[in-house]
């Protein structure tokens, strides 16, 4: 598994337990409920805005993604409470992930 | 199991000077050593450092330039609770028998790298902490209709108190419009919000009962701890407008000291920003959900000082390693009356409420006469 790798490339990726199929955020080697092998699971992942603010002209947002774990992500339009999005460009950059919802 | 009480104090200023981290845990534990000439610096067999600052063998180090070879000596880091951590521990070792007197030592510089916790990196881009007070602020605002103008009152509040703090930053006043009109760091937070990152040191000593009756005519004992961690990761909070740590660690804090929050005659609260203070006093239970920001009104309107007497971080500034201590000293002037223009008339019980990274860890600490 290497989540870094994959987000590197703008891909993103989310660990999946490959023995009690939980998901394990923030991305680590080994399951922190039952230590198993962490495998990383691609796809088209939906997320839901849970609050946000802006700055300058730029909002940011406490996103939950598949009803599972919680990220902060940009997006360029005023958000709503409970709106479904789905991230749209990540990577890293200067050792800080960045996320970007549509 | 030993009682484990406070015996000695001893703070510098907080301010935006550019000094060494060595001398200013040197400042306040020279001052400590100075104003307790009862305290016999050999007795201190346990020096306690709670920092954030990289350098190295902090603890070792003030243990030699104050001139003393104690048995345990090391550093203490959680980011800003690193003080109440720090007396958590001491406390241990007294209360264990591994030791007899501790002094504890916090300090930090302005620029310290506590500020950023580098490893969350669920907040993406969005690490500093003005992002988490946020959504912090956002979260409880539309959760409770709360606005700008009623959470404003915390930076009045704390912006006055201070002024009766001679070793507080603030050094001026500021009306309900001076904080909405500050500088818009986003939308939900103003410059005059913000606790700011600043120099300075407090120590403290702690001893067990039979090492108090010599050393102080005054003592303050702890009577309750009350820690607990939620997670590490700001996004792992269930919410945003509330403080399950500090409700959690506030109950065991509680129940160890055999005492209700109504018991409570004065407190420090982490205010790291405005929105703190409430959610800070709806999880202790000295206010109901969402009317946090109604007591600060009343406190404010009415000269009460019973919130945040020394200026709380806002006004007093937020050297995180020295927080907690600085906090846990301002309780125990008031509790020996010794707080002059800012004390809580007859105050017999008090409680210190620090923490960390949004809350995801809370100390709480009861301290009684």
């Amino acid at each position: 598994m290497n989540f870094e790798l994959e987000l590197s490339k703008g891909s993103f990726c989310i660990p999946e337990c490959t023995v009690c199929k939980k998901i394990v955020w923030p991305p680590i080697e080994f399951c922190s409920h039952c230590m198993g092998k962490v495998s990383l699971k691609k796809g088209d992942f939906q997320g839901k805005i849970i609050e946000f603010s802006k700055q300058n002209e730029e909002y940011f947002c406490v996103v939950e993604i598949e009803n599972s774990f919680k990220i902060i992500a940009k997006i360029s339009k005023e958000p709503q409470i409970d709106q479904i999005v789905k991230i749209s460009k990540c990577g890293i950059n200067e050792g800080n992930y960045f996320f970007q919802i549509s | 199991m030993t009682k484990v009480g406070i015996a000695a104090y001893g703070i510098t200023p907080f301010t935006k000077d550019d000094k060494k981290i060595e001398s200013l845990l040197f400042e306040s534990s020279r001052i400590l050593l100075k104003n307790n000439p009862r305290i016999q610096k050999n007795d201190i067999d346990t020096v306690l450092v709670s920092t954030n600052n990289n350098s190295k063998y902090l603890s070792p180090i003030l243990s030699e330039m104050v001139g003393i070879q104690p048995k345990i000596a090391h550093s203490i880091e959680n980011l800003c609770n690193s003080g109440t951590n720090s007396i958590v521990s001491a406390y241990s070792y007294i209360a264990s028998g591994l030791a007899d007197m501790v002094l504890i030592s916090g300090a930090e510089r302005y620029d310290s790298p506590g500020q950023i916790l580098e490893w969350d990196n669920s907040r993406g881009e969005y690490k500093h902490p003005i992002f988490w007070a946020s959504i912090f602020t956002s979260s409880y605002k539309r959760k409770f209709s709360v606005t700008n103008e009623q959470l404003a009152f915390v930076s009045v509040k704390n912006h006055k108190q201070a002024q009766n703090n001679p070793n507080a930053l603030s050094k001026k006043m500021y009306s309900i419009q001076d904080v909405i009109d500050s500088k818009k760091i986003t939308d939900d937070l103003r410059l005059l919000d913000c606790s700011r990152s600043c120099t300075g040191s407090a120590s403290i000593i702690l001893a067990s009962e039979s090492m108090m009756k010599n050393i102080t005519d005054q003592p303050i004992w702890i009577s309750g701890i009350g820690q607990k961690t939620t997670s590490a990761g700001f996004t792992k909070n269930d919410s945003f407008n509330s403080m399950d740590s500090t409700k959690i660690a506030t109950q065991s804090a509680l129940e160890m000291a055999n005492k209700t929050i109504q018991d409570i005659d004065v407190t420090e609260i982490h205010d790291a920003f405005s929105v703190c203070e409430p959610m800070a006093l709806e999880a202790i239970g000295l206010s109901k959900t969402g009317e946090g920001v109604s007591l600060i009104k009343e406190l404010y309107e009415t000269e009460n000082y019973k919130v945040n007497p020394r200026g709380g971080l806002i006004g007093s500034g937020h050297p995180l390693g020295a927080t907690g201590i600085a906090q846990t000293i301002e309780i125990t002037q008031q509790l020996q009356s010794n707080a002059k223009n800012r004390q809580v008339e007859n105050a017999k019980v008090g409680l210190v409420h620090n923490m960390s990274a949004a809350a995801t860890s809370s100390t709480i600490l009861v301290l009684e006469k």
